[in-house]
Parts: C-alpha cells; sequence; structure tokens
C-alpha cells in the first residue's frame, strides 16, 4: 500500500468484511488490530520505534557502545567531537557518548511516561465510572473537582507541584499524575454516561446484580478502548511534558541522563557542537510522533466512523 | 435576554471555578512543601529564625485564617513579595506581560492565518497530494518539542543562514538610537503608531523565530480542525443549493461554509491557548525574551515559591478569562449552541 494512501485515512477500507470476493476471516479483536497495524506502513514504523526505545530503556547498560559515560562518567579529554566512528552522535562537554547518553535517556523517558499514564488511568478511571454511572450529587462532587484541576494548563500545575516539593524525577512524575487524572475521569464518566442507560445494564440492575459487579463486569470493559486510544496518544503527550520539565531543571538532575535535560545542557553549543541538542530532540520528536501515529491508527480501527 | 442570562451564569461559574482554584494553589503551598518556612529562609536557616518566619508569614494561625488571609491580598492584587527581587509578584508580573502578550498573539495569528487557510485548502483538495501533506504537517506539529525546534531554527536561520536575529526583543543599540515611546508595551504596535519604522523593523525580524516556534502546535490543531468541519459542512444541503445556483465557488467556500466551519475551530483556539501559554514560557528561555517565561524560569531556579504560585494563579486566571470569552463568543455566532 502506497504511503499516500495511507495519510487519507482510508485504512479500514482495506477490512476484511469489505472484501466481497473472498470468504470473509473471522478474528478476534486483538487479531483485528494486530492485523490492521502490520498493514499500515507508519503504524508498523509506530510500533517499531516505540519496541526499540523499550528495548533501549531496558538493556541500555549492553547496548551503549560506553555505558559508564551514559550513567553520566567524565571522558575530559575527548570534549565536544563531532560525530565520527568511534562517537556515531558525537561528544558532549563533558566529553561523553552522545549516543550512550541518548540511550540511557530513554529510560526516564518510557518509564516516566508509562507509570504517569498508568497512575492517571488507575485514579481517573474509577472516579469516571462511580460518577458516571451514580450521577447526583456524587457525579457533581467528582465533577466539579476534575473541573477544577482542568482549569489549570496542565504543564503549568505540574510545574508549580515540582518546584514546591523539589526538582527531580520522582516529583516530576507525581506532579504529572496529579494533573493528568481528571482526563481520564471526564473519558470515562462520558462513556459510563452513555452506557448506563443501555438494555445490558439495565437487565443487570433488573436481576439484582449488585453496583461494584455491574460498573466493574459490565461498564469499564465497555470503557476500555477509548481509554486505550487516549493513553496511546496521551503517553507521547508525557514524554514531551517530563523532557520539558527536565529542560527547565525541574526533572532528572544531572549527571543522569535524559533527552530534555540534555537539550538543555547542548543549548549552550549550539553554535559549535549542534550534535549535542539535535539528536536528543529527534528522539523525542520520533517517539512522540510515533505515539500519535499508533494512537489515531488505534481509533480509526476502533471507531471508524471517527475518520479525521 | 436569554444571552444575558446565559453571560451572567457563565461568568458566575467561571468565578466559582476561579475561587476554586485558589483553594488548589492555597493548599498547594501549605502541603507540597514540608517546612514552608525553610523554603522562604532558604536550608540553612536556625530553628529561632524558622519560627520567626513562620509568625511572620502567619503559618501558625489556624488554616481557614490563613486562607482567608490569602483571598484578601488576592481581591487586592497582592500577590505577594518575590523572593529573589524584594519586588511585589504584581508588578513583577504585569512589567514583563507586554513581552509575553505580544509574542502570544503574533504567534495566534500566524496559527490562525495559517492554520485556517491550511485547514480549508486540505479540505478542498481532499484525498490529493496536498491534503496529504497538510495531515503530515499537522501531527508532524503536535509532536515536535518547542524548546528543541526553536533551538533548530535559530541554528538554521539565526546560525548557519545568518537571516534572522536569535535572541532579545530588540537590538540593544536601538535603545539609544531610535527608542520606541511606551504605549501599550508591545514593540511592534508601539514603533508602528508612533510611525518609528526603523524600531518596527527590528521588532519584526526578531519576533519572526520565537513566533514560528509557538505556532506550529496550534498550526497543526487548527488545520486539523478546521479541515474535519469544512469536510463535514460542504456535505450539506444548503453548499448543494448555493452550487445549484451557480455562485462563485469562492464565494460558498469562504462565506457561506467557512462561517459554519469555523466554530469548532475557535473551540480549539481557546484549548490552545493553555497550551501556547506554557509553550511561550520555553521558547522565551531559548530566544531570551524578556517576558513572563525568563521571569518565571528564573524562579524556579531560586525557588522563588511566592512568585511561582503568582503566576501559577495568573496564569490559570488568563486561562479562564479565555475560556469564557471563547465560550461567549461562541453563543453570540452560533444560534445553534444551546444556552441552557
Amino acid at each position: 500500500m502506497s504511503l499516500a494512501k495511507l495519510f487519507l485515512g482510508k485504512r479500514a477500507e482495506k477490512l476484511p468484511g469489505d472484501n466481497f470476493d473472498k470468504e470473509p476471516v473471522e478474528r478476534s479483536g486483538l487479531q483485528h488490530t494486530l492485523y490492521v497495524i502490520r498493514r499500515d506502513v507508519l503504524a508498523m514504523f509506530s510500533v517499531g520505534w516505540i519496541a526499540l526505545m523499550l528495548i533501549f530503556a531496558i538493556f541500555a547498560p549492553i547496548i551503549s557502545p560506553y555505558p559508564e559515560q551514559g550513567r553520566g562518567r567524565n571522558n575530559a579529554d575527548y570534549r565536544l567531537l563531532a560525530p565520527s566512528s568511534d562517537n556515531w552522535m558525537g561528544t558532549d562537554e563533558l566529553g561523553r557518548d552522545v549516543l550512550s547518553r541518548l540511550i540511557y535517556g530513554a529510560r526516564p523517558a518510557m518509564v516516566a511516561s508509562l507509570i504517569v499514564v498508568s497512575a492517571a488511568m488507575l485514579i481517573g478511571t474509577p472516579l469516571g465510572a462511580i460518577a458516571g454511572y451514580y450521577g447526583g450529587w456524587i457525579d457533581e462532587v467528582i465533577m466539579r473537582i476534575t473541573d477544577l484541576f482542568l482549569a489549570f494548563p496542565s504543564l503549568l500545575l505540574a510545574m508549580a507541584i515540582v518546584s514546591l516539593a523539589g526538582p527531580g524525577l520522582l516529583n516530576a512524575v507525581m506532579a504529572l499524575v496529579v494533573s493528568w487524572w481528571p482526563w481520564y475521569t471526564r473519558l470515562v464518566r462520558s462513556t459510563t454516561r452513555s452506557l448506563r442507560s443501555q438494555y445490558f445494564v439495565e437487565a443487570a440492575r433488573s436481576i439484582g446484580v449488585r453496583d461494584s459487579v455491574i460498573i466493574t463486569r459490565h461498564i469499564l470493559p465497555n470503557t476500555i478502548t477509548p481509554i486505550i486510544v487516549q493513553a496511546t496518544i496521551d503517553i507521547g503527550t508525557v514524554i514531551l511534558a517530563t523532557t520539558s520539565l527536565a529542560f527547565l531543571g525541574l526533572g532528572t538532575q544531572a549527571p543522569n541522563a535524559d533527552w530534555g535535560l540534555m537539550i538543555e545542557q547542548g543549548r549552550q553549543y549550539l553554535r559549535d557542537a549542534w550534535w549535542y541538542s539535535m539528536f536528543p530532540g529527534i528522539a523525542i520528536f520520533l517517539t512522540v510522533l510515533a505515539f500519535n501515529l499508533l494512537g489515531d491508527t488505534l481509533r480509526d480501527i476502533f471507531d471508524p466512523r471517527q475518520y479525521r | 435576554m436569554q444571552k444575558l442570562e446565559y453571560t451572567l451564569r457563565r461568568l458566575f461559574l467561571s468565578l466559582l471555578v476561579l475561587l476554586g482554584m485558589t483553594v488548589v494553589t492555597f493548599a498547594l503551598t501549605r502541603i507540597v512543601p514540608s517546612n514552608p518556612a525553610s523554603l522562604y529562609l532558604g536550608t540553612r536557616a536556625r530553628p529561632e529564625q524558622l519560627e520567626a518566619a513562620r509568625e511572620e508569614l502567619g503559618l501558625n494561625d489556624p488554616i481557614p485564617q490563613q486562607y482567608m488571609r490569602y483571598l484578601g491580598d488576592l481581591l487586592r492584587g497582592d500577590l505577594g513579595n518575590s523572593l529573589a527581587t524584594r519586588q511585589p509578584i504584581t508588578k513583577e508580573i504585569l512589567s514583563r506581560l507586554p513581552a509575553t502578550a505580544e509574542l502570544l498573539l503574533a504567534a495566534l495569528l500566524i496559527a490562525i492565518l495559517a492554520g485556517i487557510p491550511l485547514g480549508v485548502f486540505s479540505a478542498q483538495l481532499h484525498g490529493k497530494p496536498a491534503d496529504i501533506f497538510v495531515r503530515a504537517f499537522s501531527i508532524i506539529g503536535v509532536s515536535l518539542p518547542q524548546f528543541w525546534l526553536g533551538l533548530l531554527l535559530q541554528l538554521f536561520f539565526g546560525l548557519w543562514l545568518d537571516w534572522l536575529p536569535i535572541a532579545s526583543r530588540i537590538d540593544s543599540t536601538l535603545r539609544f538610537t531610535s527608542p520606541i515611546q511606551n504605549i501599550t508595551g508591545l514593540f511592534l504596535v508601539d514603533s508602528l503608531i508612533t510611525c518609528n519604522w526603523i524600531a518596527f523593523q527590528d521588532a519584526f525580524l526578531h519576533i519572526i523565530l520565537p513566533a514560528i516556534t509557538l505556532a506550529a502546535y496550534p498550526i497543526g490543531l487548527i488545520a486539523r480542525m478546521t479541515r474535519a468541519s469544512m469536510l463535514e459542512v460542504m456535505g450539506q444541503n444548503y453548499i448543494r443549493t448555493a452550487e445549484a445556483y451557480g455562485l462563485r465557488r469562492r464565494l460558498i467556500i469562504y462565506v457561506y461554509a467557512l462561517k459554519n466551519a469555523i466554530i469548532p475551530t475557535l473551540t480549539v483556539i481557546g484549548l490552545t491557548f493553555a497550551y501556547s501559554l506554557t509553550g511561550a514560557f520555553y521558547v522565551e528561555i531559548i530566544f531570551n525574551w524578556p517576558g513572563l517565561g525568563l521571569f518565571t524560569a528564573r524562579s524556579f531556579l531560586n525557588l522563588d515559591f511566592p512568585a511561582i504560585m503568582g503566576i501559577t494563579l495568573f496564569g490559570a486566571t488568563g486561562y479562564i478569562i479565555i475560556n469564557l470569552v471563547i465560550d461567549l463568543l461562541q453563543a453570540y455566532i452560533d444560534p445553534r449552541v444551546s444556552l441552557s
């Protein structure tokens, strides 16, 4: 399939159901998802790149050419060397290999964003389900608190919290969780509200199934797809947020490697050593792009009506 | 009448949210730091100094009383004093506001002037290569870290090509040769109305790169939203009727269709404002733009927490006001918006 066609959002055209001259193939939800992703060049790129970054994060000590430098050991004789066969991405102001730093930098980016998004999901989802299911004053209270948090520009709130709690990756992660959970509450609440009035929920209620069981067994499983789509895109956004905080000096602290921090440190050497800031920037850009593209593909799969 | 009622209700709700926000910021300054007084004095303060500071800051009073005092100060426009400069924070913020406002407005203008035509254009060429380009452009725009895009532009247009200046609002020598009279605080506007062409040209060249950096994200979102709603509107019956009447295509697209398609775009513009507000911080740091962002960055470095909380509250208030304006604007232009 041509690259051009993929951008047009016609991916679902190739779905098995539309193929009249062949027998329709039965696939489970997961199989279907994998099938569509496999046929989509951009989605495959996204999955591949994300996998590569995860491998970087997990196996950083094995993959990096100079693991000690990746962890922060100085190598002062080799300051600001241009990219070469020894240092594919050059060296930084302390003579450390930029590629090794980049590989180690995948750790805070991937781990922190996964933690932030999962924690936000774990806090936001039950609250949203409860608000949407019960309605009334419970809904009012939960949603007004949610509105309050959403009234702050989220990165600004996170910055304020980190600066009060003290700079550092852990505090940055906690601050981002505080400003991120309300999005999931809002999302799950609106889905729950539309599900609540449907027959299968009413049927469950009429035969006396407990509320907690209705929520966990009947409602939550049906809210999972919008959550997954949202979470995929959010991971990208959170990577932008954690690296931005590191750039401001509020996230990962030196000598640990972090893409945002590397850009900030390399900024002073922009004129003489462009590679120092450029490569971490490309890493952030491609990773965020991969999550955005994957999120878009997943949205097309789960909700084919919503073509963009 | 109904519109007036709606306006008043939205105004009241916004005030409530604002009040709630003061509770959040107040709680943050009391809960998050383990010891607010040591934040005020630094880590090397002696216990008796800490006790004096607690007394001075009123930290020994009951919490509700502390909150009421905080609220009273806010109502008088008093955000406290900066720890770093010992100046009132309100003054610090207001003196830097025009620089940030100029940058934000320029970016928003670029985003609207580029984003809406791009979206319309892309919807017209639905399925053609130009459409693909716009879609790709918009997803790339939202994936780029702004602080890195700024560096990229600096490196390319400033250092390599040497076309554009990469730092500050205006060349420092111009302060003596052709100074800008301070009227609005926006250099471009001030130099324009005083016919100070040299300064205008210089300020214009200085704002190009930071404004483009800041606009990259909103351009993508606005183009995307405009494209989606244009496609929807163009499929409607009244457009077909206009076509059947033989009206010029340009008239149909830019007057009849765009008028309806623009409404969802308005909401997106409001949303991107929040992002641009924090985005402006990074752009200012990179381009050494003497606005709120540089002040904020310095406050972070100095752990100047009254300043940080002041800026947070100030930014959030701005965000609420923008959202309120967008909501009201929508209600006034679009009769379909439900006012209940």
